[in-house]
């Protein structure tokens, strides 16, 4: 009985060790990546390429799924309102939610399955076919020549994608609300431009993106870097991403928000 | 993928971006007008603010003239401080009284501008004389309670007799 | 300048307790190819991480090109290993660039030379392996073979003195092994460079190197040239040489009694 205890203990607490452990070693990789950024900007072609893949390549899914975020952000808003008989704020609601809140996270979150698990998979298969390794034995540096430029490339571009959402999902509700439903025009458009505030809720919502981008692609391209160099171990790690990232999206969510708005 | 044709793609992938950005800037947000434009500040002093915001909204006669840029508190008068900013294409007389108003029964809070007679123009750190503080419903609704309840004394007084 | 690209006396290393080299002595002399031999998980591919750099010997002495590996910093790295290629065991072909790009990568890596140039230098050095007409492929349409050689052009890109091979030939068909093989014999003599291959594929290897090192269990177990290793009458070598079922390198894995684990009752 004390021995079954005793081993238990002793399994969380490597577990413990174990997860600080790695934390530290994220901590390294990360620094040690800002520090080694100096090429991708000096060789500003290479952030392009990762610019494509991160960010071009997520606009699809970023699009479509802003546009029907913010067509049932209509509907369902638009019903909520009409309870109150104030239907022109429709334009208010619509915009506040995607501006401050499901622009950046909903995007993020779609960042971090598209972009972000293709990122793991590719330096942890890079890693499994030695192509790392070659790289070291070229002498060139990994982290400035792979890590750095797809560091930059995704933080660019997830700010890029967060407006594009939220653009996208103000448009949908503007179709569902106005062209569907038939809410006054003109209100939805000027009670929204009375409410929204450039500082308070566009600038923080950019910010807010920024900071997600910057979470989800260090942590994509630790675990990619930290992956065991097999099939299973990639495989994996690309779930890690997703899952981790996405936490860390929501959690940082929280600890922004509570910043921004509750503060005055 | 060729460097120039993706070259392309990422300039026209930023190029949106920063649209929607300045969509959401212009058309969503309220960056338009006097934020950018000249301005003068006037300080008002309130006797109680209450719920009053900085970065509430200005009116006068309903139309957004500027917007209150700092709350503070005087020391001396124990009084709060307001400084508004105001757009600097609207003058008004250094008589205006600006009273604390709410927009609707539970609404936001904002400064409403009444033009005076005078025939001098506000200028930058002027301060307004005329002033009305919130209307705080807690007192409001406690002076109604109380004007009933001697109301109700009066009446009750002579029956008791 | 010494005669000797490699020199390693009493080299021992250790992944932590598990000590992998146990006082290994090796000379690679100019111009030479020199086979690495054993059998799996002997220390082989340990050794040439070793003289790569990747690891750090912990006792005695290993000078690459006159540089003392265990007291080298990381600017004396990276220095050396442009004079170093490496062809790993599958050729480890950048996935997302063009065998043409592949081949620049190191010269755009580490030199200012002009577009025009490098593509002349690259077509160059794909011709040496034979595969000029496949510079705009890409790694993914290449067989094992031609992706080795591929990864061999890199490697001799920036015209290294040392070339280090992992399992060159592994998994090769006999044509590819041939080729790659005479590759390697031909490369060492034409570019006057220096070859530490790493295989265990002894027939192709005693064809073509000059002299062979047999590690087993972190010692090496024998040395010399072909002839000397053909003729030789050493159990371990003779083994090898032979591909012999059961000898010194036991068939079965160290188990108790066949019979008691059977649970055989007599």
């Amino acid at each position: 009985m004390t021995a079954l205890a005793l081993n238990t203990l002793r399994r969380i607490g490597r577990r413990v060790v174990n997860s600080v452990w790695r934390m530290g070693t994220a901590t390294r990789f990360f620094a040690l990546t800002l520090l080694h950024s100096g090429q991708s900007f000096s060789r500003f072609h290479l952030t392009i390429r990762e610019i494509f893949s991160a960010g071009v390549l997520s606009l699809i899914i970023i699009l479509v799924s802003g546009l029907f975020v913010g067509m049932v952000l209509g509907l369902q808003g638009y019903e909520t309102l009409q309870t109150y008989g104030s239907e022109e704020a429709l334009g208010v609601l619509v915009s506040l939610s995607l501006v401050r809140e499901l622009g950046p996270v909903v995007a993020a979150l779609l960042f971090a399955s598209r972009a972000g698990s293709a990122i793991t998979a590719e330096i942890g298969l890079m890693k499994a076919t030695e192509q790392i390794a070659a790289m070291e034995m070229m002498a060139v540096d990994p982290i400035a020549r792979v890590v750095a430029p797809r560091f930059w490339g995704a933080v660019i571009s997830m700010p890029l994608l967060a407006a594009l959402f939220s653009a996208m999902g103000i448009f949908g509700g503007y179709l569902v609300g106005v062209v569907l439903i038939g809410v006054d025009e003109g209100s939805f458009w000027s009670q929204m431009q009375a409410a929204v505030d450039f500082r308070e809720d566009v600038l923080n919502g950019v910010i807010k993106s920024v900071v997600f981008g910057v979470a989800v692609t260090a942590i994509a391209l630790f675990e990619g870097y930290d992956a065991p160099p097999t099939a299973e171990g990639v495989s994996r790690a690309t779930t890690r991403t997703v899952v981790t990232s996405s936490l860390a999206i929501l959690g940082l969510d929280f600890i922004l928000t509570a910043f921004m708005f509750s503060g005055v | 993928m060729q460097r120039a044709t993706l070259d392309l793609w990422v300039g026209l992938f930023v190029v949106a971006g920063l649209g929607a950005l300045l969509f959401l800037a212009l058309k969503v947000g309220n960056m338009t007008g006097f934020e950018s434009g000249q301005t003068y500040v006037v300080k008002a002093a309130f006797e109680n603010i209450g719920g009053l915001k900085p970065r509430a909204p200005v009116k006068s006669a309903g139309v957004v003239v500027g917007r209150v840029s700092e709350i503070g508190f005087d020391n001396h008068s124990y009084e709060a401080v307001v400084s508004l900013k105001l757009d600097q294409q609207y003058k008004f007389p250094r008589d205006s009284n600006a009273s604390i108003m709410t927009s609707g029964l539970l609404g936001e809070q904002y400064i409403a501008l009444e033009a005076g007679g005078e025939e001098k123009m506000l200028a930058d750190g002027d301060t307004l004389k005329l002033t009305q503080g919130a209307v705080v419903l807690e007192n409001l609704i406690g002076q109604f309670l109380y004007n009933k309840a001697e109301g109700a004394g009066s009446t009750a007084g002579p029956a008791e007799q | 300048m010494s005669d000797n690209l490699i020199e390693i006396r009493d080299l021992s290393f250790a992944y932590g307790d598990r000590l992998v080299l146990k006082g290994i002595n090796l000379v690679a002399r100019r111009g030479q190819v020199v086979a690495i031999m054993g059998i799996s998980g002997g220390g082989k591919t340990t050794l040439l991480r070793l003289i790569g750099g990747a690891l750090r010997p912990t006792t005695g002495l290993l000078t690459v090109d006159g540089v003392d590996m265990s007291r080298i910093d990381n600017a004396g790295l990276y220095a050396l290993r442009r004079r170093m290629g490496m062809l790993f065991q599958f050729g480890a072909l950048f996935t997302d660039m063009s065998v043409y790009d592949n081949v620049a990568f190191p010269l755009r890596e580490h030199t200012d030379l002009p577009e025009e140039m490098i593509h002349d230098l690259v077509l160059m050095k794909l011709n040496a392996v034979g595969l000029r007409g496949a510079s705009e492929l890409m790694p993914s349409e290449l067989s094992g073979g031609m992706a080795r050689r591929v990864a061999l052009a890199r490697a001799i890109a920036l015209e290294p003195r040392l070339i280090l091979y992992d399992e060159p030939f592994a998994g090769l068909d006999p044509i590819s092994l041939g080729v790659t093989g005479n590759l390697i014999r031909r490369l060492t003599d034409t570019l006057g460079i220096t070859s530490i291959v790493v295989t265990h594929d002894i027939q192709e290897s005693l064809r073509m190197v000059d002299y062979v090192y047999f590690v087993s269990e972190g010692v090496i177990a024998a040395e010399g040239t072909p002839d000397e290793l053909r003729a030789s009458d050493e159990p371990f070598v003779h083994q090898f040489v032979h591909g012999e079922e059961d000898g010194p390198v036991p068939f079965h894995y160290p188990a108790q009694g066949y019979a008691a684990d059977l649970e055989l009752r007599a």
